[in-house]
């Protein structure tokens, strides 16, 4: 049983079903519709890459539509509903479907008046739908404090789900929740879907132990300077690293070095702007000697530029989990993740950090972020509710010195690894950030302890 | 066109839909043939389709309701579900009488 309001996703979700079936499990399907014609029907799904009419030509979905008109309808006795379940029936056996969609069965009741025959007949159908041995998804609609405004949900006895779209401070999100799932240990959290061209699309979900194996080979930061203050050898592959330090500081330079050295291992790098296009970012960073236009041209950098109010932090996830999907990078980076705070609050953030990075470690995506602190006293502590899931943390900053403006580069913790714990001087020069303090060998050797 | 000059003028064409030979459906055609003799004379005709037999004739007309008698003719077409029981409800379904 599928329930939500009118435009929850209800429809789409029970289509994707068949769909799914069809072309990837070898399942054929029924839909039974009780509010769109085939024609609509078809017309909706085709804008999410979903060819309806194919599928029934080659005989793997069959779409019946049945219009119940009250108005055409006068009850004079006694009835019941034996020709739904012969036409379903008849469906299910003409393709020997194993997946059947009833949507909205909810129009079953503008359509006859008396609810007594229709609750008997529905529990009857839902128990003889599980008598054929299919798998069926029933949608209804939401009702006033009820999960179905008819009560349907008690008779369903294996899995409710409830599809739920609502719009926060303007931003609109969809979510799912799993209310009952008969035999099984479900999550039982809401989690936000997006519907995108390709369907429906639920987050990950948030690995619930921390069991992602932990790669030993390390990846070049793109400076040498910088690698060697890292235990020489610069990050782990698959770490999470935080970039973060004041406006000016030189945060997405330092990434983009990272991104270069990546490319140029031949790795794929999806980097996530929030801040500028794309364009800007490539003339930005051309200007200091780093060509990441190339890059883009060989098909090894993408871009993914997007305005953080644009979206809500969930589908700023799934967008960011789509397009790394797509992609399939060795690196990510987030540019910045201040940007994603003003979408929804430090924990809602964390939140959706925690899921990315735990995603991101899994796939062994080494992920730098990016972050922006807003005065140099502050800078710890705004980033405390991050850092902790963060494997290597890196400040920059300026340091004032005889009337002068430095920039300090200092690693604040990199677990697993013996590293500098000094300030070291960096410049931003026409070829790159250069690291310009005493040499950091000499100083370094200190394991992090957490 | 008055309702006397209709039932005069055109054949009644019905078709009730069963699902076998359950007591509904055999009391539902008891009281459709009744029910034609009173008020058509022999001015019909029914044709009694057993989905059971037929699964495929039931989108044709939508049948959800068993039984459930359409009339086909005259237009428009007229869909009454239950077993004909509450004769008054049926003649109002048929536009025998004028709907109060």
């Amino acid at each position: 049983m599928v329930c939500g309001a009118a435009g929850s996703g209800k429809t789409l979700l029970a289509t994707e079903f068949l769909v799914r079936g069809a072309t990837e499990f070898g399942e054929r399907g029924v839909f039974m519709t009780f509010e769109e014609s085939v024609e609509d029907l078809t017309a909706d799904v085709a804008s999410l890459s979903f060819d309806l009419a194919a599928l029934i030509a080659q005989r793997k979905i069959v779409i019946d539509y049945v219009r119940v008109n009250r108005h055409e309808i006068e009850e004079t006795g006694e009835y019941d509903l034996e020709g739904l379940f012969i036409r379903l029936d008849h469906a299910i056996k003409s393709i020997r479907a194993k997946r059947v969609v009833l949507d909205t069965i909810d129009a079953l009741f503008t359509g006859f008046s008396n609810p007594g025959i229709l609750r008997m007949e529905l529990a009857r159908l839902f128990r003889w739908l599980k008598d054929q041995g299919v798998t069926a998804v029933i949608t209804g609609e939401q009702g006033e404090g009820t999960l179905t405004r008819h009560g349907l949900e008690e008779y369903v006895s294996d899995a409710v789900i409830v599809l739920d779209h609502r719009v926060d401070d303007q931003v609109s999100t969809r979510r799912l929740r799993i209310i009952k799932y008969r035999g099984s240990s479900h999550g039982t959290n809401e989690y936000p879907f997006l519907i995108g061209w390709s369907g429906l699309s639920v987050l990950p979900i948030t690995a619930l132990g921390l069991q992602h194996e932990a790669p030993l080979d390390r990846v070049s930061t793109g400076l040498d300077a910088l690698d060697a203050m890292l235990g020489s050898q610069g990050f782990y592959r698959g770490s999470s690293i935080l970039l973060s330090g004041g406006a000016g500081t030189g945060k997405s330079s330092l990434a983009a070095h990272f991104v270069d050295a990546a490319c140029r291992r031949g790795e794929r790098c999806v980097y996530f702007l929030f801040e500028e296009s794309p364009s800007q970012y490539i003339r930005n960073m051309r200007s200091i000697g780093i060509d990441l236009e190339a890059w883009t041209k060989s098909g090894l950098l993408h871009f993914h530029a997007a305005r953080p109010a644009l979206l809500g932090l969930e589908q700023h996830l799934v967008a960011m989990h789509g397009a790394i999907e797509e992609v399939r990078p060795a690196v990510v980076v987030v540019d910045s993740i201040n940007d994603l705070m003003s979408v929804g609050t430090t924990n809602a953030v964390k939140a959706t950090l925690l899921r990315l990075i735990d995603y991101l470690k899994t796939s062994h995506v080494t992920a730098v972020f990016s972050s922006l602190t807003a005065g140099d006293a502050h800078e710890q502590t705004t980033d405390m509710g991050i850092s902790s899931l963060m494997d290597t943390w890196i400040l920059l900053r300026a340091v004032e010195e005889k009337g002068q403006r430095h920039r300090g580069l200092y690693v604040l913790k990199s677990r697993g690894m013996p590293h500098s714990n000094e300030v070291t001087r960096y410049t931003i020069t026409d070829h790159g950030v250069q690291l310009v303090g005493r040499s950091p060998q000499h100083r370094t050797v200190k394991r992090t302890i957490r | 066109m008055t309702q006397a000059a209709r039932k005069g003028a055109e054949r009644w064409n019905l078709r009730l839909y069963v699902a076998g030979q359950t007591p509904k459906s055999i009391t539902a055609f008891a009281n459709l043939k009744k029910l034609c003799e009173e008020q058509l004379g022999g001015n019909y005709s029914i044709e009694v389709i057993d989905l059971l037999k037929k699964p495929q004739l039931a989108s044709g007309d939508q049948i959800l309701a068993i039984p459930t008698l359409v009339r086909r003719l005259p237009s428009p077409m007229k869909k009454i579900i239950g077993d004909l029981s509450n004769t008054e409800r049926v003649l109002v379904g048929l536009d025998l009488v004028p709907k109060r």
